[in-house]
């Protein structure tokens, strides 16, 4: 049980609570922001600081079987990037992808407190729940691969839609999972099955099945937000990083048709076309789909900004990953999953002088500063596709300050700014509440985790609390103090503590009598006992279960929107 | 008369059964002092099946007992033996910087045993 | 048999890296003893029967019988003062103790290595160079139309390879089984297992790395001399066959061994493979993948590389994990004589290792835990009997293809499991050393990180 404490005199930034840059009291008590605590509390004093709830990450990738493996690909890229041991914490490495100690760390000196594992395949969550356990402070969860799973397919080719979302619930439960997400929907079965081709179109047939991703998309938007999942689905659209997938990406948002879904680094989705010399090169369609999310409440995106530098792709979309392995300069790893899903990684540096590279950055920017509602077009790098989480301070001083924004403006591949809007865009600036908005508050709420992202009373006590800085990069490095479950893990700059965060996930309920229809696939199929697929509960040591709609309804509490 | 041949050492059916058993059973003993040898050349050293044979390399030596194994299944010049205490014993510990020894295709000097000189036994261990 | 039996259903073995979940075992809890195992193989089978409790002492020290905490205190101690400890092993035991081992040598700043490096480390360092196309086993159970085994014999070291996942396996394209399959082997010599194989290349000693890049070349259109064939024992004409039904297959997979890492080339050759099957994704679907030997050296690659960034072969004696193959790697660290001290779990090096290794054992302070007498622990200084993963021990184990997956014990042991005597020797080396050893002149205690 921690002890009470008071945050006093310092600029306090709560949009969720419209508290927008006012002096005021934070005060904190059994690892939760209470209304106020006795005098003698201690006090932490944050004079000319800013005060805001702990950073939300809402997709990352840190921890698991594919980012074990660009760990183990890479070690160069930890050489070069040494964390060491303290007498109470561990030691480890970084470069794009850090190990388990080093990532937890680096997070929360950044001064975040959640982050969310975007791409677990159910047989490998088991492995990131292990990794998660080595994390420490960090609050965190996972999005569990369902776009690809072939008993999923079967049901729904067969139009057994009711047992196909029971089929959803028992895969959350079993998991452990937060969320379902769907990445390159219908491409494994061209990928594994077609050798190595790859889906391209919405309305196209997916190989040996009588489905299209178009229907597989519009059944799991449905069956999360039937199933009143807190983030009901969380999507990587078909066509990742070609020319011209802009219209896949409008098309797949429309089959949402008003029902809540997520487009994740939608940055990578966002590309138009325009005749080159030799085929066609891409343009920024930013306008267009920003246009879009502005217009539709019930879409929800993170941007999955380019940051130059060193960068790891990682991701389920197999396809995609081969092709970039001709840029990427040599090393590839492809790991398929069987009925589940598949995975490549290649390491890759984007050059500010690259024409494509270039228009990415400055769609990416684009993204942000066209954005009506920052609560729904949230900040990510897709860490660490677009760029490590540890760029997170500079892509915040981009999006603050113009004028380094156009010093930076003017030393890229110019263009590619031509073919972007950013020029148009260059005057806006984010306030420190928008910041605030994008980081924290608007992936708490998207993320449904209610007791994050606010300082209001009952919210979880994860507190961050950074000196002001006309350098805003500098600001957001280092932040002065973090506050964990009411714990300062940093204080002064120093870790102080060991602390192990919690793990969220989801329970759906689910009619026990699906495992009769799930069970003969893995008989027939898998090469796991079905008996022991399911991950106990030991796996994880601090649970949190958020409930789904109807079971926070049953409860009587009222669930987030 | 010594003769040069290549030792390939690894993994058996009845080593893995039984080292369950425990390396310092009797079985494990017996499989792990065994080598594999072309029959022709084992007639050309005037071997038969179990009699002894010293195995040499730069580092060490061991004495083992004779298998004959068939030309289609081992070529002459190749001999082979489960791994173990007695392998060990010629295996140099040079991994050319890569951590990993060479226990496969060692050059081993071959020589029958005289009658009367004593088998390895025990590894020299512990 | 007496009356109190039970039957532990869905439980796994883990005598070698293909690690099969679907164990029925029964149990005569009176005696403590597995009496059957359904499912099992050979090997499986001696795995159960075998590991019995046994009457040993809880410890030794300096030859004398001691209690598992006389141990401690005494593997502590040499833990403590020892400038230049490595702790080996791991493959047979638990995550969960895997995760204390490195949390030892992370506070000691000494080595910490695992069997890979001396079974699949050369695969691992090739990996590194450029990566691998790899694949879970129920993709190779359900696609697979092209297997080939190279450098192995799963007959002996893996049967159930070919039966539950990669030869007679039925699956979704596979539905006849072996009759949807082409097995190809290559190997040096006939083994248990060339007749499982419809095509047998049988290859000169030493010149595994020459046919791999010969199929490389053919793969990628170059010609090749038809020499090949004098220099490595197989034809121009086998090779091409070869390449050509590599390139038609639906989904290739290529299956490979100590037959290639513990040869001539080591890496080179474990890179020719894995870089076989990258360039063959040119032209279909093909994955490549390492063949493990023990239950759970996987798993010790996977906690090693998400704890410290990199497989094997580890150094912390700078605050920090450094990686380099043939100075921090165990074969090496004892046949030179640097480490002077060394903490061996689930392993037996001195039965194993190279003649000069073997003999620097001898010459170190060794604190052994294993629940068997071997060679390494009747040469320790202080050894530990410790309680059998999967058998006694639950806990999480990692399969070849990085499959993780919960033991389902059989029987209680009396002994402590190798977590338990890691966790009290971890716990006593830092109350020794009052926390983590901080390298002197460098970090000072509580520096934050940037």
């Amino acid at each position: 049980m921690t002890s009470a404490l008071r945050i006093v005199n310092g600029r306090v930034y709560d949009p969720a609570n419209g508290v927008d840059g006012a002096v005021r009291d934070v005060c904190i008590s059994g690892g939760r922001i209470v209304a106020d605590v006795p005098p003698d509390a201690r006090r932490i004093d944050a004079t000319g600081m800013v005060v805001m709830p702990g950073g939300v990450d809402i997709h990352c990738h840190i921890a698991g079987p594919k980012v074990n493996l660009a760990r183990k690909v890479q070690p160069e890229d930890h050489r070069h990037d040494v964390h060491l041991r303290t007498r109470v914490t561990r030691s480890g490495t970084g470069g794009t992808v850090p190990s388990t100690f080093t990532t937890g760390y680096r997070y929360a000196a950044l001064g975040y407190t959640a982050a969310m594992e975007a791409a677990v395949t159910p047989l490998g969550a088991r492995h990131t729940l292990e990794e998660f356990h080595d994390t420490p402070v960090i609050d965190k969860g996972f999005f569990v691969l369902m776009g690809n799973n072939v008993l999923m397919y079967r049901l729904l080719q067969e139009g057994r839609h009711e047992e196909f979302r029971q089929t959803l619930a028992w895969w959350m439960s079993a998991t452990k999972a937060y969320a379902p997400k769907l990445v390159n929907p219908g491409g494994d079965e061209f990928w594994k099955g077609q050798r190595n081709a790859n889906v391209t179109r919405l309305d196209q047939q997916i190989a040996g099945f009588d489905l299209t991703p178009r229907k597989v998309i519009a059944e799991f938007i449905e069956a999360g937000n039937e199933l009143g999942l807190p983030h009901p689905v969380h999507i990587h659209c078909n066509n990742l990083g070609h020319t011209g997938n802009y219209q896949t990406t409008l098309d797949t948002m429309r089959i949402a048709e008003g029902r809540r879904a997520h487009i994740t680094h939608i940055q990578f989705h966002s590309y138009g076309s325009v005749a080159g010399k030799s085929g066609d090169n891409p343009t920024s369609k930013a306008h267009e789909i920003s246009e879009y999310v502005n217009t539709h409440p019930n879409i929800s995106a993170d941007v999955g900004a380019v940051m130059f530098g060193r960068s790891t792709s990682m991701t389920a979309d197999a396809p995609l990953a081969y092709m970039l392995r001709r840029f990427g300069g040599g090393k590839w790893v492809n790991a398929d999953t069987e009925h589940e899903s598949g995975c490549g990684i290649v390491p890759f540096t984007y050059q500010d002088r690259i024409y494509t590279n270039a228009l990415q950055w400055a769609i990416g920017l684009e993204l942000f500063l066209l954005s009506d509602d920052p609560w729904r077009m949230v900040f990510s790098t897709d860490h660490p596709n677009g760029g490590s989480f540890m760029s997170y301070p500079r892509l915040i001083r981009l999006l603050m300050d113009s004028e380094f924004r156009k010093e930076q403006m003017a030393k890229v591949n110019q263009q590619a700014l031509e073919h972007s809007g950013l020029r148009d865009c260059a005057s806006r600036e984010y306030s420190l509440s928008e910041i605030a908005i994008i980081t924290r508050a608007g992936p708490a709420r998207l993320l449904g985790l209610t007791g994050k992202g606010h300082l209001g009373v009952g919210a979880d006590a994860d507190v961050t609390i950074y000196e002001e800085d006309a350098d805003k990069e500098k600001m957001f490095s280092t932040p002065r103090h973090v506050i964990k479950d009411g714990e300062p893990v940093i204080e002064d700059h120093e870790f102080r503590a060991e602390h192990e965060g919690r793990v969220f996930h989801v329970a759906p309920d689910y009619d026990p009598g699906i495992e009769q229809v799930i069970e003969p696939f893995f008989e027939d199929y898998y090469t796991i006992r079905f008996a022991n697929y399911a991950v106990a509960d030991r796996y994880i040591r601090h649970p949190q279960t958020v409930p789904t709609a109807p079971q926070a309804a049953e409860a009587g509490a009222v669930p987030a929107t | 008369m010594a003769e040069m041949m290549t030792l390939i050492g690894g993994r058996t059916s009845k080593q893995g059964t039984s080292l369950c058993a425990g390396k310092l059973g009797a079985e494990y003993l017996q499989i792990s002092s065994t080598v594999e040898m072309n029959v022709e050349d084992m007639a050309r050293l005037g071997l038969s099946n179990d009699s002894k044979v010293r195995l040499r390399t730069p580092v060490g030596e061991a004495v083992l007992r004779c298998k004959g194994r068939e030309t289609k299944d081992l070529p002459p010049g190749l001999l082979f033996m489960a791994y173990g205490p007695f392998s060990s014993e010629l295996m140099a510990g040079d991994t050319a910087a890569t951590g990993m020894p060479i226990s496969k295709n060692l050059d081993v000097e071959v020589e029958p045993v005289v009658d009367g000189a004593a088998e390895s036994g025990e590894p020299h261990h512990g | 048999m007496g009356d109190n039996i039970k039957v532990v259903a869905d439980a796994t073995c883990t005598f070698c890296g293909c690690v099969c979940d679907d164990m029925v075992l029964t149990v005569d809890l009176d005696q403590k003893r597995i009496t059957k195992s359904e499912n099992a193989c050979v090997l499986g089978k001696a795995w159960f029967k075998e590991h019995a409790i046994e009457e040993r002492p809880f410890a030794l020290v300096d030859g004398r019988e001691a209690t598992t905490d006389e141990g401690v205190e005494a593997a502590a101690q040499i833990l403590a003062n020892a400038r230049f400890p490595v702790v080996y092993g791991l493959s047979d035991t638990t995550c969960e103790a895997q995760k204390v081992a490195v949390a030892i040598a992370d506070m000691v700043g000494g080595c910490l290595d695992t069997t890979t490096s001396v079974c699949h480390g050369p695969t691992g360092i090739a990996f590194q160079s450029g990566g691998e196309s790899t694949a879970s086993l129920g993709e190779i159970k359900n696609r697979a139309d092209l297997v080939v085994f190279w450098g192995g014999n799963p007959a002996e070291a893996h049967p159930r390879l070919f039966t539950r996942y990669a030869v007679t396996a039925k699956g979704m394209y596979t539905p006849n089984g072996r009759k949807d399959r082409t097995i190809v082997l290559v190997d040096v010599r006939r083994t248990p297992s060339t007749p499982v194989a419809d095509i047998f290349l049988q290859v000169k000693p030493r010149t595994d790395f020459e046919v791999l890049w010969a199929l490389r070349a053919l793969v990628k259109g170059r010609k090749i001399d038809p020499s090949i064939e004098q220099r490595t024992g197989v034809s121009l004409a086998v090779l091409e066959d070869l390449v050509d039904r590599m390139k038609r297959c639906r989904y290739g997979a290529l299956l490979f061994g100590m037959g290639l890492t513990m040869n001539r080339g080591r890496h080179f050759n474990a890179g020719a493979i894995l870089a076989l099957a990258t360039d063959l994704n040119e032209f279909t679907h093909f994955v490549a993948k390492p063949v493990r030997g023990h239950g759970n050296v996987t798993g010790a690659d996977n906690v090693v590389s998400w704890q410290t960034g990199f497989p094997f072969g580890v150094n912390f004696s700078r605050g920090y994990p450094r990686f380099n193959p043939g100075e921090f790697t165990t074969a090496d660290l004892l046949s030179r004589g640097d480490a002077d001290a060394a903490l061996i779990i689930a392993s037996d090096p001195a039965s194993n290792f190279p003649k000069a290794a073997i003999e620097h054992l001898k010459r170190i302070p060794v604190i052994n835990l294993d629940p068997k007498l071997t060679h390494t622990g009747r040469l320790a200084r202080v050894s530990f009997t410790t309680a059998t993963y999967g058998i006694n021990v639950p806990g999480t184990v990692y399969r070849m293809d990085d499959v993780p997956i919960t033991l389902r014990p059989a029987f209680d042991s009396p002994y402590p499991s190798d977590e338990q005597v890691l966790t009290a020797i971890r716990d006593r080396v830092r109350e020794l050393l009052g926390g983590n050893r901080v390298p002197a002149g460098e970090a000072l205690a509580g520096v934050a990180v940037s």
